[in-house]
């Protein structure tokens, strides 16, 4: 494995996009979670799917678009799905989380008829579906690194806001955090981040590692960088192990990413279980 | 002169079916502690919402020291704690200490992180309230008293000029009450903080409020507190629509 990695551009490629998205899928995750947006990225990625199977469709009847990476119109589809969201949650005052099931069967909609449009799946369609280790290009990997310096200078940027935010939505607003303006980049950004993971993971695999490796994150940490740090190195665990794995077994990447960080889940669950059994050493003290 | 620190001129509010606010006119004034009392239902929160301009008067101004309230930029002059603090979701990874933190957000800037400094500032405001003690601990394993006084921080963390609170001490014990009490003495009367405080603990503030506003739709009763303490129960019993009796401080004998 390690020399092939030496060997293999397109190897090189899946290990390094994978080792960024391990980082920025969880870290942005963590803040969709406790925002109780989970179903977001859900949505998201099922509008890239549309975007995806758009391009390859398009790619075998118009020239100009045979030569376009998908990647590129699944991302700008996700980009446009984030800002419909946004908007659908303004209609429904009081139902916002609405917005996520439209957006989610619009999506789905117009993936079914692409699809059928360019008579039915194509090998294409399978790497953008569950992710693969031999497709990632040079370019895949630059796009990701480019994503990936955003993210990381708007959570280092925007930190704080975020966290208010997240916390409290009406003291923010009262103190005077701009939230509609920080909400709508953070929409795009996680669009963004979907179409960065979706040929490593998988476009219906995508929303779970910005979801598993938080939840099992939120278990184990007290605090919010607590959380963010647990966040990534579950979400970092979980890619390596399973690219490792999905090499060797040779399936795709998306299966044995989200599966692996299932395990971890199971197991920090079980773990967390067990040491609420036992009345903990401080609150024997405070007891005491 | 002394300066006008919130200003609602005839302002009027309904909710979709009903009128809740009717021509409520209030100056609270530098260096001023009022205490909004009415019972259940009669617009006390939705009135504070729109101070703060969550909620947009139909009728009328707001205007926050001298400001519009809608152009009004300069937010962290202000501390909140809200009717419904406690409403978060309690699964939510952050510590006592970040909660507070998150009061310096506007005062620290756009693009800055914290420093050390904010946090030895978020540790002085959780002494004031005495959870010292929690400030690692996960804000959803406090009581509902305990979180209160945590978000009581988080409102005086960042050393506003104004203080808003809407109920603040449901929930919080009688001896930890008389305590936030004389803190919000101490705030207004040596650091010289307007409050604007709602409460139904009716006998008790008026002993540390300077003014006071009976507020049910429309404002029946606002001014210093000594002419307050000279009505009697009747008046204000009408004004609540049921019976009301205060328990003065001689009464009770303390
Ligand atoms: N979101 C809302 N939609 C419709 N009506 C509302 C809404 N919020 C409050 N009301 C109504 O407005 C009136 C005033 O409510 P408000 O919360 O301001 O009362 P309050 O004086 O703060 O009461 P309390 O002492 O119980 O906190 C009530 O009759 C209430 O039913
Ligand atoms: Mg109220």
């Amino acid at each position: 494995m390690i020399s092939a990695l030496f060997t293999y551009e397109f190897l090189q490629n899946a290990f390094l996009s994978g080792l960024i998205i391990g980082v920025i899928a969880p870290l942005l995750g963590l803040f969709i979670v406790v925002r109780r947006l989970a179903l977001i990225a859900d949505a998201l990625s099922h509008v890239a799917l549309a975007g995806i199977a758009g391009s390859l469709f398009l790619s075998q009847s118009v020239l100009m678009f045979s030569a376009l990476n998908p990647v590129y119109l699944g991302m700008a589809s996700a980009v446009g799905g984030s800002l419909l969201i946004e908007r659908l949650r303004g209609a429904y005052k009081h139902f916002e989380e609405l917005a996520i099931p439209i957006i989610l069967s619009t999506g789905i909609g117009f993936g079914a008829i692409f699809i059928s449009l360019a008579k039915g799946f194509s090998s294409d369609l399978v790497g953008y579906l569950f992710g693969s280790v031999s497709a990632v290009s040079r370019q895949d990997l630059w796009v990701v690194v480019i994503i990936a310096v955003v993210v990381v200078a708007f959570i280092r940027f925007f930190y704080k806001e975020m966290f208010a935010l997240s916390f409290d939505k009406e003291y923010a607003k009262v103190s005077g955090i701009n939230g509609k303006f920080i909400q709508i980049i953070f929409m795009i950004i996680v669009a963004l981040v979907i179409g960065a993971s979706m040929r490593i993971v998988g476009i219906l695999l995508v929303s779970s590692l910005m979801t598993i490796p938080v939840a099992a994150a939120i278990q184990l940490a007290k605090s919010f960088k607590g959380a963010l740090i647990y966040s990534i190195v579950i979400g970092e665990l979980s890619v390596i192990i399973g690219l490792i794995a999905a090499f060797h077994l040779d399936i795709a990447p998306g299966g044995t990413i989200v599966i692996t960080s299932i395990i971890i889940l199971l197991l920090v669950l079980g773990w967390t279980k067990m040491k609420g059994k036992q009345p903990s050493k401080k609150a024997k003290e405070e007891f005491a | 002169m002394t300066k006008t620190i919130i200003e609602c001129n005839d302002v009027n509010f309904r909710y979709e079916h009903s009128t809740v606010l009717e021509n409520i006119s209030l100056d609270v004034k530098e260096g001023e502690f009022w205490a909004l009392i009415g019972p259940n239902g009669s617009g006390k929160s939705t009135l504070i919402n729109i101070i703060l301009g969550l909620l947009k008067a139909d009728q009328g101004t707001v205007k926050l020291f001298g400001q519009d309230v809608d152009s009004f930029k300069q937010r962290e002059r202000i501390g909140y704690v809200s009717q419904k603090s406690n409403s978060f979701n309690s699964g939510f990874p952050a510590t006592v200490v970040e909660v507070v933190k998150s009061g310096l957000t506007r005062k620290v800037g756009l693009f800055k992180s914290f420093s050390k400094h904010d946090e030895q500032k978020a540790l002085d405001a959780l002494r004031i309230v005495k959870m010292e003690d929690f400030a690692s601990k996960n804000i959803g394993e406090l009581s509902g008293g305990q979180q209160q006084r945590v978000f009581i921080a988080r409102a005086l963390v960042g050393e506003p000029e104004l203080l808003i609170m809407d109920e603040p001490t449901v929930g919080i014990d009688q001896k930890n009450v008389a305590s936030f009490y004389s803190m919000l003495n101490e705030l207004n009367g040596e650091h010289g903080i307007a409050i604007l405080l709602v409460t139904h603990e009716i006998d008790l503030v008026t002993e540390l409020a300077t003014h006071v506003a009976c507020l049910n739709r429309s404002i029946h009763f606002h001014g210093m507190q000594s002419e307050y303490k000279k009505m009697n129960d009747t008046d204000i019993s009408l004004w609540y629509g049921h019976p009301v009796r205060r328990v003065h401080q001689e009464q009770k004998g303390i």
